[in-house]
């Protein structure tokens, strides 16, 4: 494992900048955890200073620190896409190996309950809870209905490598051997599953945060609990960009960027690692 | 042609069932909240302008016909496919009476006209670009599309548009940011009035066509590279096939069987993108009613737009579905 | 007298792998020289990884990164002048294409582009190289078609709708429609049954005669070569170890590894065992010094463990590379291999 990372980092250039700029990305959202100031409170700073010394990314015109607000908002946004893709790779995980190991009607009826959940739009489904729900919707009600959308993609990616670990021998052996369905997915063929799992956690990460930012910068979330959304919000609703106040919202999108460049970059180069084909052709080359 | 019959009513019956899964969801979403929509509605509507005491009073007939809050949930439910059949979502409560159905029907043009042109632009490009890429790895000025594409394709839709206004919008405020048109023109078949409706479509459909272009690019330039190493094209290239046939015919063309998958199962993504977009931009779509219907506490508004959307997607996809058959004759053998 | 077609001379391709920074070379190829006349089937035998494909794509002028020629020539001598494709540029080797050189690929299920119709492909393998259009074209085609003995309707289908033989026959039609004067064909029976391979295999040899053209024949079926080769070429691991018309090969083998392929033929009404080859065929990353067959030649003295041992030639046509020739027996009796040999 340790020799597949280290010889990533050294051959793949695109693997190598997606660890920096990740690394660079969580270490800031850690620093949140040492923050001197709660971010939640406002009025704390003079408004609108520039970035300096003492305030290295400004402050904004309500009166907040943007190092720690950012900081927080990372912490919070990171948070966010871990728990979606936690709970959504649960989902897809299983739809995936239940699909591919039992097939018939089961995988004929859980792919088309796949297919339905891909073709809904999601953004207007969103919009409609949050209407519905108002204050009630909390990230973590959010994380709960985006990850009820976010499987569908990654669960048929998941039964493609399913279908194919079936007829596999040391299935059939797990199979003679009397092991039960459950145990032969979870020991037999979930092993074999992780690496995709791994590269499309990332991939369901960026969906995730990138929806919570859109969603947020409308106003739809809890707009007092810091992310990149509703630091953008803010920043927006004070007419920064009108009066000024570029930090407030260069410094914030430059971070997003960064964040979802470096996950993309992990995303692809670990697919690249895993997908045999075009491992051979970087070989070829 | 049985063959593609049989496919066909296997796609349409998908097609209803996300349509009936559609809106069975907006209708139990809005029906199972704690909260009375009617009051709810209500109140948020008196709380903003309209306080002539006779609209409120039919706003609330309109309103308690539309939810029959005291029906019981399954004819409630029944109420609503009906209402939906016949295409009457009742009057919009910001635009009162104006019904629902109407405003949307007036912003879904233009949605549908920049959903269709990006997509469409972003899927030829990208996958022409992309195909050559993967094809002739070599190529100095494809690498460097390469590069643009991944460092574009992740960000998400709201923050390339927001970019986008920022940079032309303040920065360097060369193109119109806001509207579908502009004030003066009077909407017809008029040149004012078309070159104003083009020049503000342009930064909303480049932020739809950057954002979507990275995945059409990456996407192709690795199927392709992975179709050239079939025998049919190694072997093409054996015989001296011309290398625009290889390339068109072979490589390509089956590269693009995948890629149209992908395209039906993108459709719902792409159609956020693009509601979202539009709220950026100011344009006057689907996504800019939906978010002021929303601001404005709108309830039959908002279940209009959702529950149109959701069709309307999935007849896209339906019709992207059609088109399979004709590129991989496999499926009509079927 | 006859002409020789091809030479080639003293040709080593290897493949060069770059892998995280790690580089193997695999000597697929490894110093083979040889000469094919016009007019013969010449079958070439090996087993699988013996480096019998990597050879006869450098006849096919189909090298590719990671394979690259590292020594020799392969000269051909076409009607329209001869040509190195060793060396020869691109658009040299452009110009003998099908004309005079073609090839039909292992496995007729994955050839033919799966999306497009077979009168398609036709048109883009054999107008340009034909020189032909219109009604002169289609009836060439159709002529051709007739010949191979497929109705006329499958220019119309798709490959899909084909059964494997009908494919089969498709890619020889495709290779031999233009008459080259080389053919070259990799496995061409492998997939198919016995009945469709003995049909294919007829055909081949058929339109070979008609044409008047060299094949060359790649299987590691001892019983295609022996009813199809005029002469046969055996490699292990990337050399030519012996050669000979396909009456020798069977009946005196001068290699004993040329004796134990023709020894594993099944015969029928044959009970007796026969000894099996100890061991693997050697990693071509890293073979063994000497003879490469040593490890598992049941004759194998010290010489062959440390000196190479040269082809010599041994009889009419026929040449070995064995320091050890003279005591090879064949391990069947020639009286056995009556019936399995035209």
């Amino acid at each position: 494992m340790f020799a597949v990372f280290r010889d990533l980092i050294r051959y793949n250039i695109e693997f190598a900048i997606g660890v920096v700029l990740v690394t660079i990305v969580v270490l800031f959202a850690l620093l949140s955890f040492f923050s001197p100031v709660d971010t939640s409170l406002i009025y704390l700073t003079i408004p609108d200073q520039p970035p300096s010394w003492q305030y290295w990314f400004g402050t904004n015109s309500r009166g907040q620190d943007m190092f720690w607000q950012l900081s927080t908002a990372l912490r919070n946004s990171l948070t966010f896409g871990l728990i979606v893709a936690l709970i959504s790779r649960v989902i897809s995980i299983t739809v995936g190996l239940l699909a591919g190991y039992l097939g018939g009607w089961v995988d004929r009826a859980l792919m088309f309950v796949n297919d339905i959940f891909v073709a809904v739009p999601i953004f207007p489904v969103l919009v409609l809870f949050y209407f519905v729900l108002r204050n009630n919707m909390d990230s973590l009600t959010l994380a709960l209905i985006m990850a009820c959308f976010g499987w569908p993609f990654d669960a048929r990616l998941i039964r493609s490598v399913a279908l194919g670990l079936k007829h596999r021998e040391f299935t059939r052996h797990a199979v003679f051997a009397g092991m039960s369905t459950r145990k032969v997915l979870l020991e037999e063929h979930l092993p074999y599953v992780m690496p995709i799992v791994f590269a499309t956690f990332m991939n369901n990460m960026l969906w995730s945060i990138g929806l919570e930012v859109t969603l947020a910068v409308l106003g739809f979330t809890n707009i007092n609990n810091p992310t990149f959304g509703t630091v953008l919000y803010w920043a927006n609703s004070h007419s920064a960009m009108v009066v000024g106040v570029w930090w407030w919202i260069v410094i914030p999108v430059i971070l997003i960027v960064m964040t979802f460049l470096g996950l993309f970059l992990l995303a692809m180069s670990m697919n690249e690692y895993i997908d045999p084909r075009s491992r051979l052709r970087r070989m070829g080359a | 042609m049985h063959g593609y019959l049989l496919f066909a009513g296997k796609r349409a019956l998908l097609m209803l069932a996300v349509i009936f899964f559609g809106v069975s969801l907006t209708f139990l979403v809005t029906h199972l909240s704690p909260i009375n929509p009617v009051e709810a509605a209500l109140g948020r509507m008196t709380a903003r302008s309209v306080s002539n005491p006779e609209a409120i009073v039919a706003m609330r007939a309109a309103l308690t016909e539309l939810y029959g809050v005291e029906a019981p949930l399954w004819s409630q439910y029944l109420n609503f496919w009906g209402r939906l059949v016949r295409g009457d979502l009742g009057p919009s409560l910001m635009a009162f009476p104006t019904p629902a159905m109407t405003l949307v029907m007036r912003a879904m043009p233009w949605t549908v006209t920049l959903l269709t042109v990006a997509t469409l632009i972003t899927f030829v490009v990208g996958n022409i670009l992309g195909g050559l890429a993967g094809y002739s790895q070599n190529n100095k000025f494809l690498k460097a599309f390469g590069i643009v594409a991944i460092a574009i394709q992740p960000v998400p839709y709201y923050i390339v548009a927001f970019i986008l206004l920022i940079i032309f919008g303040f920065l360097w405020p060369i193109l119109p940011i806001s509207g579908g048109f502009a004030m003066n023109v009077t909407p017809g078949m008029n040149w004012p009035y078309i070159s104003s409706v083009l020049q503000h479509a342009i930064l909303p459909a480049s932020s739809l066509v950057l954002v979507g272009f990275g995945g059409w690019f990456l996407g192709m330039r690795a199927l392709v590279s992975n179709v050239v190493t079939e025998d049919y094209v190694t072997y093409a290239e054996l015989a001296g096939v011309k290398k625009s046939t290889i390339v068109g015919g072979y490589v390509m063309r089956n590269a693009l069987v995948p890629q149209l998958t992908a395209l039906a199962m993108a459709l719902g993504g792409v159609f956020s993108g693009t509601v979202i977009t539009e709220q950026v931009f100011n344009y006057p779509g689907l996504g800019s009613l939906l978010i002021d219907a929303v601001n404005a506490g709108d309830y039959s508004l908002v279940l209009a737009v959702s529950t149109v959307s959701v069709t309307a997607v999935a007849i896209a996809i339906f019709i992207v579905d059609l088109l399979h058959p004709l590129l991989d004759p496999r499926i009509r053998a079927e | 007298m006859t002409q020789d077609l091809l030479k080639v001379d003293g040709l080593k391709a290897y493949y060069q792998m770059d892998y995280f920074g790690v580089t193997r070379e695999v000597r697929a190829v490894d110093d083979i020289t040889m000469t094919i006349r016009k007019n013969e089937v010449y079958g070439i035998a090996g087993e699988s990884s013996s480096g019998k494909t990597s050879f006869i794509k450098v006849l096919a002028a189909a090298i590719r990164p990671p394979m690259r020629i590292v020594a020799g020539t392969v000269k051909y001598d076409f009607k329209n002048g001869p040509i190195d494709v060793a060396t020869a540029s691109e658009a040299q080797i452009e110009g003998i294409r099908w004309r005079h050189l073609s090839y039909i690929m292992q496995g007729s299920m994955s050839v033919l582009n799966p999306v497009r119709r077979i009168g398609k492909t036709f048109e883009d393998f054999a107008k340009r190289p034909l020189g032909l259009s219109g009604e002169a074209y289609r009836a060439r085609i159709l002529n051709h078609l007739e010949r191979l003995k497929l109705p006329a309707d499958v220019l119309r289908a798709y490959p899909h709708e084909l059964s494997g033989g009908m494919r089969q026959r498709v890619t020889i039609g495709l290779a031999t429609v233009c008459h080259p004067e080389f053919v070259i064909a990799d496995e061409p029976t492998t997939a198919l049954d016995v009945v469709v391979q003995k049909e294919v295999l007829g055909l081949i040899r058929e339109i070979q005669q008609d044409m008047g053209s060299s094949v060359v024949f790649v299987t590691h079926d001892m019983s295609v070569h022996a009813n199809m080769a005029d002469r046969v070429g055996i490699i292990y691991a990337g050399r030519l170890v012996e050669e000979g018309p396909t009456r020798q090969m069977f009946f005196a083998p001068k290699h004993p590894y040329t004796a134990h392929l023709v020894a594993s033929l099944p015969r029928i009404g044959d009970t007796t065992q026969r000894p099996a080859l100890e061991g693997r065929p050697p990693s071509l990353a890293n073979p063994p010094a000497g003879c490469r067959f040593h490890p598992r030649c049941p004759l194998a003295i010290d010489k062959c463990k440390t000196e190479v041992p040269p082809l010599e030639t041994v009889g009419p046509d026929h040449r070995t590379a064995c320091w050890r020739w003279r005591d090879v027996e064949p391990l069947v009796k020639p009286q056995a291999m009556q019936g399995v040999i035209a």
